[in-house]
């Protein structure tokens, strides 16, 4: 049996599980458990396609029925996979327009459905500002509560060798919104348990998911595994509960997504040279847990942030707000942040390299702020 | 030649065009004296469109409006005194006081917090007409927006999927020949806005006098009966003019004389359509001034209401930034 097909059986054990292949068993559990659940995007449940950008929904439609059409077997022409009638389908292959995709997720959610929206690549959300800021965030506030927006929308983020429109790390953009939730998980546990939190959510809550974490059918250069024990049963991970990666009593690291994982990588360095790291991944920014990143500076007295996204106004730049108003007698010396440099990310791995956050600058970082 | 339709039902339609007229002149004459925050986007002139388009909707069909929502609301069944709470800001407002003019909704009769941003409502209105099919339901949604919406990216992107996914949904373009200040002659090549582009994305459509209320509500029937029976969404474009200006402070300086005057002295829907009620003996003449008289006096109370009702407690601003909390 692999692990895909254990992963559908229902079989409750531990299997070891991508995060691609988390995400799927999240969705696939919710929307058996709960009808109004929906999969929609673009190449979504595409046969020998990509089942969105990164593999999360291939497959969903088997189960679901999708609106899709295959090519027979026979090499002449196609056959409609799932129904013509959308009405019939659970997985729901759209065209790109990305304002449409958000609207009718806005619109279906008020109408008691619960949509899950595949964005291909975050930088398209762009594209659907709009719908995102102006009618998903601000519905259930303008009625005072009488319609809410219960839909997820997932955006593939992260720099990879893609140039500049497909690289980008966009949480801080919503981070800012009253109203949207955002959440940002990078192991396969946080992946599912909080993809199912996501669902059963009453709000709009924005998913980012690293490119280079997926762990997905498709290679990518400077790609992590971040597989891990998933539990086939049902179990959600509450939003607003960071995850403390690495316990240490020098320096607190706050990083999310790719960059604790590349925190973890120049801890072990750092260890070696006698600086102990305690690395914390806030797991979702909205709410954003600032108590356990208070306590960990209660014991460490030093703050170090690292984000893939720029410098200028992140949620790192948040997070140090935040501390420097309510926290700053915790400091014994100025945080250390380290972020993107606020140009475009460039295409050149080289380039692309110099410009996202290395080892190398949490390295050098960690070194200049423990001497402080 | 409509059939002109039962009695209390033109009788009907008739007084809700009433009360929407009245109830935009009250706002006018509040904001004339000061005490009214903020704008307006009036629907004077434009009352035919609301109650044509809504009279025959249920009240689980789903309504979708624009910034100037104030004759939609009203005849999808807001209470006037709800509707007049929400523009003093009040907490007895349809939305507590958070909406304002241009968001006011009460989702108990089936309307969507009105939308501000032009073109905004519109696959919002497709998505719920999306769910209705999807659950199996029967619902519909109408959808108004205005001439200028149509040039919007998003009116593109929702019609192709209406049209693809057969969605239950009523377009309707209130096509006032003005986008906010400017003449749609100046905005693109279609003399007819929105009816013209619905070919392309397979979508039936008609061109309505705006200001007709039977010929609206004739088209609004063909259009919720097809919408109902799984054929999918429809195109209305109504040909209409507002009385006013397209907010406030807009003394409409940009419109030809003899346009305004033919469309407010001889296209006025509310005058030409009591007009014809009396001459078809649907009511006498005194017994329709007591009911209008009933409705002046309604408006009467929900402004006395709205003026002393209580202010919502600072507190309720941080209220239902996320559901329930």
């Amino acid at each position: 049996m692999n692990l895909r097909s254990k992963m559908f059986s229902g079989e409750n054990d531990m299997a070891e599980i991508s995060i691609a292949e988390a995400l799927k068993s999240a969705i696939a559990e919710e929307m058996r458990r709960d009808p109004s659940v929906f999969c929609l995007g673009e190449d979504e449940d595409i046969p020998f396609g990509m089942g969105g950008a990164f593999t999360v929904t291939s497959g969903l439609g088997d189960e679901f029925g999708s609106n899709v059409r295959i090519p027979n077997p026979n090499g002449k022409g196609y056959t409609v996979k799932g129904a013509d009638d959308i009405g019939n389908v659970r997985v729901l292959n759209t065209p790109i327009s990305e304002i449409m995709l958000a609207g009718v997720c806005v619109g279906s959610a008020m109408a008691g459905m619960r949509p899950v929206a595949d964005l291909q690549y975050g930088d398209f959300l762009f594209c659907m500002m709009d719908q995102l800021v102006n009618q998903a965030a601000k519905m259930c506030y303008m009625s005072n509560g009488q319609v809410h927006v219960p839909m997820v929308m997932r955006a593939p983020c992260g720099a990879t060798n893609r140039g500049a429109q497909h690289a980008q790390s966009l949480e801080s953009y919503f981070v800012h919104v009253p109203g949207l939730k955002v959440i940002c998980p990078s192991t396969a546990y946080d992946a599912k348990g909080m993809m199912k939190q996501a669902i059963r959510d009453e709000n709009p809550v924005l998913v980012f998911e690293h490119k280079l974490l997926y762990g997905g059918k498709r290679k990518e250069a400077g790609q992590l595994s971040a597989s891990g024990e998933v539990p086939d049963g049902d179990y959600t991970v509450e939003f607003g509960k960071a995850a403390v990666r690495r316990e240490g009593k020098d320096i607190t690291i706050v990083a999310n997504l790719l960059m604790w994982y590349k925190a973890m990588q120049a801890a072990e360095e750092l260890e070696k040279e006698g600086i102990s790291c305690e690395i914390i991944d806030p797991r979702s920014l909205v709410p954003f847990d600032y108590d356990t990143v208070l306590a960990s500076l209660e014991k460490t007295g030093k703050l170090m942030i690292v984000q893939e996204d720029h410098y200028n106004l992140g949620w790192g730049a948040q997070l140090e707000a935040y501390i420097a108003e309510n926290a700053i007698t915790l400091l014994d010396a100025p945080v250390t942040r380290i972020a993107a440099y606020d140009c475009p990310i460039p295409f050149s791995p080289t380039l692309e390299n110099y410009v996202i956050p290395s080892v190398d600058r949490i390295l050098e970082g960690a070194r200049k702020l423990a001497r402080l | 030649m409509h059939a002109f339709p039962a009695k209390d039902k033109a009788l009907g339609m008739y007084l809700s065009m009433y009360r929407i007229r009245k109830y935009e002149e009250s706002i006018y004459y509040l904001f004339l004296e000061g005490i009214m925050p903020g704008t307006i986007h009036q629907s004077t002139g434009e009352e035919a469109s609301a109650v044509g388009m809504l009279y025959d909707l249920r009240k689980d069909d789903w309504m979708a409006s624009t910034h100037r929502p104030a004759g939609h609301d009203i005849a999808k069944g807001i209470s006037v005194r709800a509707m007049m709470c929400e523009m003093f800001g009040k907490a007895d407002g349809c939305c507590g006081g958070k909406g304002g003019a241009m968001h006011t909704g009460d989702i108990s009769v089936g309307a969507i917090p009105a939308n501000a941003i032009v073109g905004g409502n519109l696959p919002i209105a497709a998505g719920a007409a999306l769910a209705f099919k999807m659950q199996k339901k029967d619902n519909v949604v109408v959808c108004f927006f205005g001439d200028g919406a149509s040039n919007e990216g998003s009116y593109h992107e929702t019609m192709n999927v209406a049209g693809l996914w057969k969605l239950p949904v009523i377009f309707v373009c209130e096509n006032n020949l003005f986008s906010a200040n400017t003449s749609i002659k100046l905005t693109c090549v279609q003399e007819n806005v929105a009816a013209d582009r619905a070919a392309v994305y397979g979508i039936p459509s008609e061109v309505v006098d705006g200001n007709d209320v039977i010929a609206v509500n004739e088209a609004a029937q063909r259009a919720i009966k097809r919408a109902r029976k799984g054929d999918g969404p429809t195109i209305l474009e109504l040909k209409t003019y507002r009385h006013g200006g397209h907010s406030r402070n807009d003394a409409c300086g940009y419109r030809a004389k003899d346009e305004q005057e033919y469309w407010i002295e001889e296209k006025d829907p509310v005058k030409n359509f009591r007009k014809e009620i009396l001459d078809r003996k649907v009511i006498t003449e005194k017994a329709l001034e007591k009911k209008e008289a009933e409705i002046e006096n309604e408006i009467e109370e929900a402004v006395e209401y709205a003026k002393n009702a209580p202010l919502p407690a600072n507190e309720s601003a941080l209220e239902n930034v996320f559901w329930g909390e």
